[in-house]
């Protein structure tokens, strides 16, 4: 016998959990005092906000299942947030939120919500724990619906006395869910229409998203990548899956992605996309996106296959499995490569006469632009960069240039501000070997900068690399280009006073305001042991281009 | 532009959209669910975030006390019905969708009409077109009459026609149930 949440610590522990994020509070008082034996290293966040975000980082930094505990009521509606950004990009993430007693449920007592109910639409699945001895079984259900198939946020929701009853605790063998059986390896008659297509194909285009990395299927679609000269493009989510250097790499696609990219879609004859959900931020006008594309689609949420656009040929099942076989068809038919010429001189067109660029200042002015390549340099590239939302995750996207999978961490689908300082603190704990960046935006900072203090605490040394343009840019480029230049509530004023908020916290804070200063400044902070805060004054009305303005076409590309 | 080279030739013209496509007519899915707190909640959510109209909807035990059975009837001019019922099978207490073929199907319904009836005459009308339809007089009053009728929803419709004009003063549906027909498993 042993209580419940003594057998939930076994549990993590045959999960292989070593680090959880999370906050105490009464209705999970039980599962606190069983941290104090159970070997596990629990951070304690400063907001659950930033535990659910620092458990998002640390899972896709590491591709395991991040942990995240809170309390009931309020605990558990600050994490609303995270779970929905971990359902819109698909990261695994086992939550637990405490809930009042059995006998008070339903009656509104104190730090009371309908947890289970507000966060249904935003889980991948949940359980409200009814008996202490199902909590076992649910624990590891829970993990396994997390990582498998097409990776989300899973909620258990423990009424406080249930976790202190006595159970008999056995450990738990295989999970069978009789509702619950993801297709991985791919209908191989699809496969191998996919092949023909391929090799029939004029003008194709490799479409690769974030589930490609979810999957572990880079290098797989580097090798059908090379099986031939195809064009390869990648959404926000999916940037590292493929080399940026390469030749082939066309860029990011989509409403800040380069023009090959973009036009290469609009021309193409046949589309592979592989783990993408063809995003309104990918597509533009649904009508007119790749009208002369036949779709080809492999996705293992087969909801996603002909959810925006018809596929012709839908692939369901794991990209892991299906890209291997998909190029070895593809080599068997022997096509030509030299038919990709003309697509070839078509796209180096496009790539030459539209480079990704930027005017540069002639004085010190610091140009965003800039600031990224700067940031490249210093970290030789190699760095986990992490973001917030707005302009200065379209520069990063745009400019950093990412060649490795699990290098680039941010919110895509649900672009949530005040994403970048937490998932960094997690994607730090999960790589302590690798340098890791936060690449902040001045207006998401401050919306999650508390966890600083964990970051201090518990000596986890990210570095801040603070794109300040003291505005909020992006809705201030809209409103620019959009709304005849009325500028309303997007001007962020001089506070704080980062450098002394940084050090406030504990940790160091350096201003850089000229650009000769800045590359040496980013060494500066990453050679420094514990977390620094660079507060990098950049051009305040710099605006990301190109850009299809919201729902338009890739033909209406501007900038 | 070059030829592919390859001796498998396939026209990319050639290739149809296969998912998608709204089939203009209703569907019934008759769906499988573990009997779990919140299982109808879900699928209720699902529909109404997705944008899905759900024509009828009835939920009873089955014969293993585990399982419920959900019968949901679904607009496929409205909706792909491929699209629908992939969402709900992401559900993870969802065990099984049936789209039930409609020349494949028995589908029921039972319907209680109470119906206004100021005199004999139009009592006795009343109860003869209950007659017709194969229904039953369930309870009398001096001013009403409810009938129970049991078919299809055009059966329902038909006889809600017929005795509308004497003043219909409540209809209450159970919404559709349906079971395939031979000695398949729906």
């Amino acid at each position: 016998m042993m209580r419940a949440v003594d057998a939930v610590m076994e549990c993590l522990k045959a999960e292989g959990v070593d680090v959880v994020f999370g906050y105490p509070g009464g209705a999970n008082l039980p599962t606190y005092d069983a941290f104090v034996d159970a070997g596990i290293r629990h951070i304690l966040v400063r907001h659950e906000a930033g535990g659910g975000h620092a458990a998002e980082g640390y899972a896709k930094a590491s591709g395991k299942v991040g942990v995240v505990f809170a309390t009931s009521g309020p605990g558990a509606t600050n994490i609303v947030t995270p779970l929905t950004d971990a359902m819109m990009d698909s990261v695994p993430l086992v939550a637990f939120t405490g809930q009042v007693r059995t006998d008070l449920l339903g009656t509104d007592g104190f730090q009371e919500a309908d947890t289970f109910g507000i966060t249904m639409p935003i889980v991948k699945h949940s359980f409200m724990i009814q008996h202490p001895a199902e909590i076992p079984r649910v624990v590891h259900e829970a993990f396994h619906i997390a990582r498998t198939g097409r990776p989300g946020p899973v909620l258990i929701d423990l009424p406080v006395d249930l976790t202190r009853a006595e159970i008999d605790y056995e450990p738990v063998g295989d999970v069978r869910l009789p509702g619950y059986q993801p297709t991985t390896e791919g209908n191989s008659k699809q496969i191998r229409l996919a092949a023909k297509a391929l090799a029939n194909a004029r003008r194709p285009v490799l479409y690769a998203g974030g589930g490609v990395i979810s999957a572990g299927a880079s290098a797989a679609l580097t090798e059908l990548a090379l099986s031939d000269r195809f064009p390869v493009t990648c959404t926000l989510m999916g940037l590292g899956a493929f080399p940026a250097p390469h030749a082939q790499w066309l860029g990011m696609l989509g409403m800040h992605g380069t023009r090959a990219a973009n036009y290469a879609m609009d021309e193409a004859d046949l589309i592979v996309a592989i783990g993408a959900r063809f995003d309104d931020r990918i597509t533009g006008k649904l009508s007119e996106f790749a009208p002369r594309a036949k779709f080809i689609h492999i996705d293992v949420d087969p909801a996603e296959i002909s959810k925006n656009v018809p596929a012709h040929i839908p692939i369901v099942g794991d990209a892991k499995n299906i890209l291997p076989k998909l190029t070895a068809e593809y080599r068997a038919l022997d096509s030509d490569p030299t038919r990709l010429e003309g697509w070839w001189q078509r796209i180096k067109g496009w790539q030459e006469k539209h480079p990704l660029g930027y005017e540069d200042s002639s004085d010190g002015e610091i140009k965003p632009q800039y600031m990224v390549q700067a940031m490249y340099e210093a970290t030789n590239g190699q760095a986990i960069v992490t973001s917030d939302v707005g302009q200065h995750q379209m520069w990063a996207a745009q400019w950093y240039g990412f060649t490795q999978p699990r290098q680039w961490i941010n919110s895509g689908g649900l672009g949530t501000m005040g994403f970048g300082l937490p998932s960094a603190l997690g994607a730090k704990v999960a790589r302590p070997d690798d340098d890791v960046v936060c690449l902040a935006g001045d207006g998401s900072l401050i919306m999650t900068v508390q966890e600083l203090a964990t970051c201090v605490d518990e000596n986890i040394p990210v570095k801040i690399f603070l794109m300040n343009n003291g505005y909020l840019g992006m809705v201030r480029q809209w409103q620019e280009l959009f709304w005849d230049r009325r500028y309303s509530s997007v001007k962020m004023g001089g506070s704080p006073d980062w450098v002394k908020l940084a050090e406030a916290f504990g940790a160091r804070g350096m201003k850089i305001e000229d650009k000769s200063e800045l590359v040496g400044g980013f060494k500066e902070a990453l050679k420094e042991d514990g977390p620094v805060l660079v507060d990098v004054r950049v051009s305040p009305e710099e605006n990301c281009y190109p850009m299809i303005p919201a729902g338009q076409a890739a033909r209406d590309m501007v900038g | 532009m070059g030829e592919p080279g390859t001796k498998e030739i396939l026209r990319l013209e050639d290739l149809e959209a296969s998912g998608g496509i709204r089939t203009g007519r209703k569907h019934i899915l008759s769906i499988l669910v573990e009997n779990k707190p919140g299982v109808l909640a879900r699928i209720a959510g699902l529909f109404a975030r997705r944008g899905f109209n759900i024509d009828s909807l009835a939920v009873g035990p089955t014969d293993d006390n585990a399982i419920s059975r959900i019968t949901l009837t679904v607009d496929g001019a409205a909706h792909p019905i491929d699209q629908v019922t992939k969402q709900l099978h992401k559900l993870v207490h969802v065990i099984k969708i049936r789209d039930l073929e409609p020349g494949e199907t028995v589908a029921r319904e039972l319907a209680l009409f109470k119906i206004s009836c100021q005199d004999g005459d139009a009592r006795a009308q009343v109860m003869q077109f209950t007659d017709i339809f194969r229904g039953k007089t369930v309870d009398v009053s001096k001013r009403s009459v409810t009938v129970e009728i049991t078919g299809t929803d055009d059966k329902i419709a038909a006889f809600e026609n017929m005795v509308r004009p004497f003043g219909l003063i409540e209809l209450i549906r159970t919404g559709e149930i349906a079971v395939s027909r031979g000695r398949s498993v729906t």
